[in-house]
């Protein structure tokens, strides 16, 4: 990776859309949008809802499928030099196995991202995230079925991440990637009706960066595996949080929304940082906060 | 498509709490088509994070202008943008209207910033039509007489009777209709406004074997493409329907393309 910064599962497309306003060579990583064995429609609107510090959003996981994303998207990120990674889910462990061996062999994916985590998928994904037993038996699954690295991504609401994070790599993954969004929901006063078509959502945004730290700290604290530390990251300051706290890369989520090139001010700002410190790697900062 | 840094000229109060914003984008407004809009990043607006889409109503050299209301928390805060002010614009977006069909008749038909919004359509068309304004009172309606210079005939209803006919737009509409020669060329509508004028207007053009494109109005997140909140259902080759962007996919679609009755249900 050129830079320890990545964009976020669902907040960049599969690429195209970006590329005209973001030079995505220079993306430490682009993870895709979550991508599952079939075909899938998503949620019905209004899917997003602004409130205070965030988005909360219950998009429901639309997507191509792996066949048709491997067709319409993969031609085009093959022509540019950033690694890809790609967010997959599934409604069984089953799926998710499938979904993993199928992409084992697709020429230009570098990893795999688990998504155990959304919370906007009704036939049990979410359980997943939180149900020990489950998030086992799909970090599991998946590791045997390939080649690729492989890096779950962890739920905030869960009473003690450390647990989820040593079970990741008990079970063989790469790294673990936190946080996904965080389980939310709003109310229109004056219909008394919830915001979103789906009732419930995730919230994303500034707001969940600070719960974001402390997730990361503790996970990191407790795993030899690499972390990428998610969440609300807008500027530089709030992904040197992150790598402070134990996390060796970052993913920029609802940010690019707003300014769609925050990744790559995040990546100069990381840069000028380790030059005024007289640093000469990320490294050097990786776990660093003083207690 | 870029993201450009642009410097407020000028802002104006018109009418009614529309307002006028001229911006200096020197490197969007030379490339705009009409029906296309830019999603602005209102600055100094703490509660909420993302940008505000719309429309391009004049886009002439590096300037281009925008007609907007206040409304909420975004476009209120844009009323204190004073020329000099900074703003980071993306745009053009959405694919725009698409030109008039040979032998089609040209109509248009707007509420609120959609008279607006069609005004770069009005202005490239080749054939100059009739131009249906409707609003609450006087004050909604807008641009008159920058339509009328183009050469359209602009014929307006409001519903308290303070302009034109008294009444809903679609009222207007049909009296011409009535009144039209039967032999006459058929007719292609444009149309940007309010979701039951769109809806209105695609009843008769499915009717009248009118060809109609509209622009939809729905929330927008990244305005790109990439977050797929701005979604709606139009129909699909099999049969059946498919979720398109209107970021992207539109805004401007045919109106047989939407599947209204899933609209109205949703
Ligand atoms: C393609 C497109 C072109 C547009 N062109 C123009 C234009 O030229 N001039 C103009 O004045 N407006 C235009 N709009 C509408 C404009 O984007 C909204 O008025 C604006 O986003 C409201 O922001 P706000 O922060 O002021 O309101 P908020 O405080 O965000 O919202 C006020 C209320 O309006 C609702 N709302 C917010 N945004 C939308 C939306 N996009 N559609 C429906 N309801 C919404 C909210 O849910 C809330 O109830 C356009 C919208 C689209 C999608
Ligand atoms: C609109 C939207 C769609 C998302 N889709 C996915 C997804 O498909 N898979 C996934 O693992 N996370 C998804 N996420 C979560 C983000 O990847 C990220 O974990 C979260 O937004 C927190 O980061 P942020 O605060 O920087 O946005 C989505 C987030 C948003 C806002
Ligand atoms: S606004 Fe994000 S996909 Fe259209």
């Amino acid at each position: 990776m050129k830079t320890p910064v990545m964009v976020a599962s669902g907040t960049f497309g599969y690429g195209p859309e970006y590329a005209e306003l973001v030079d995505l060579n220079k993306l430490g990583a682009i993870v895709v949008k979550g991508i599952a064995l079939h075909p899938t429609k998503g949620n019905e609107t209004p899917r997003t809802v602004e409130v205070a510090s965030g988005l909360i959003n219950a998009i429901g996981l639309p997507n191509p499928g792996v066949d048709g994303f491997v067709e319409q998207y993969m031609p085009f990120l093959r022509q540019y030099d950033v690694p890809v990674i790609v967010n997959i889910w599934g409604k069984t462990v089953e799926e998710y196995v499938e979904v993993a061996r199928r992409f084992d062999h697709v020429d230009g994916v570098h990893a795999l991202e688990v998504n155990v985590s959304c919370p906007n998928i009704k036939e049990g994904s979410a359980l997943f995230g939180t149900d020990l037993d489950m998030f086992r038996r799909v970090v599991d699954g998946v590791r045997g079925a390939t080649q690729l690295t492989v890096i779950p991504k962890l739920a905030p609401n869960v009473s003690d991440i450390k647990v989820f994070a040593r079970a990741a790599e008990d079970a063989g993954a790469d790294g673990i990637s936190l946080i996904n969004s965080v389980p939310a929901m709003a109310v229109d006063v004056k219909t008394r009706k919830p915001r979103l078509a789906n009732v419930t959502g995730g919230l994303t945004g500034p707001g969940i960066h600070s719960v974001a730290v402390r997730l990361v700290w503790e996970a990191a604290g407790v795993v030899n595996i690499p972390v990428v530390g998610i969440g609300g990251i807008t500027k530089a300051e709030d992904a040197l949080e992150f790598l402070m706290v134990g996390a060796s890369a970052v993913a920029v989520g609802t940010a690019s929304f707003t300014h769609p090139a925050t990744a790559l001010e995040v990546t100069d700002g990381i840069a000028e940082y380790l030059d005024r410190h007289g640093l000469s790697s990320v490294g050097e900062l990786v776990g660093t906060v003083l207690l | 498509m870029q993201c450009e840094t642009v410097k407020v000229v000028h802002q104006d109060e018109v009418q009614g709490g529309y307002r006028l914003l001229w911006l200096d984008a020197p490197g969007i407004a030379p490339h705009v088509r009409p029906g296309q809009f830019v999603h602005v990043l209102v600055p100094h607006m703490e509660e909420a994070l993302l940008r505000r889409p719309f429309s391009v109503y004049k886009a002439d050299g590096p300037v281009l202008q925008i007609l907007y209301k206040g409304v909420g928390k975004g476009t209120r805060t844009m009323t204190y943008l004073r020329p000099g002010d900074q703003l980071s614009l993306i745009g053009p977006l959405g694919n725009g209207y698409p030109g008039l069909s040979t032998g089609r008749y040209p109509i248009l038909v707007a509420g609120g910033y959609g008279m607006a919004a069609l005004y770069l359509l009005a202005r490239a068309l080749p054939v100059q039509g009739v131009a249906f304004f409707g609003g609450q009172s006087a004050s909604d309606i807008l641009c008159v007489d920058e339509f009328e210079a183009l050469g359209w005939e602009v014929r307006i209803s409001t519903e308290d009777g303070t302009r034109g006919e008294r009444g809903i737009i679609t009222g207007v509409i049909d009296a011409w209709w009535t009144a039209r020669d039967a032999d006459a060329e058929p007719v292609e509508a444009y149309a940007c406004g309010p979701n039951g004028m769109l809806h209105a207007v695609a009843r008769r053009a499915m009717e009248r074997d009118w060809r109609a494109w509209v622009s939809v109005d729905r929330n927008m997140g990244c305005g790109v493409g990439a977050c797929l909140t701005c979604v709606l259902k139009v129909r699909s080759e099999e049969g059946g329907w498919a979720w398109k962007r209107s970021c992207k996919e539109g805004p401007v679609f045919e109106c047989r393309e939407i599947c209204w009755e899933m609209e109205e249900a949703g």
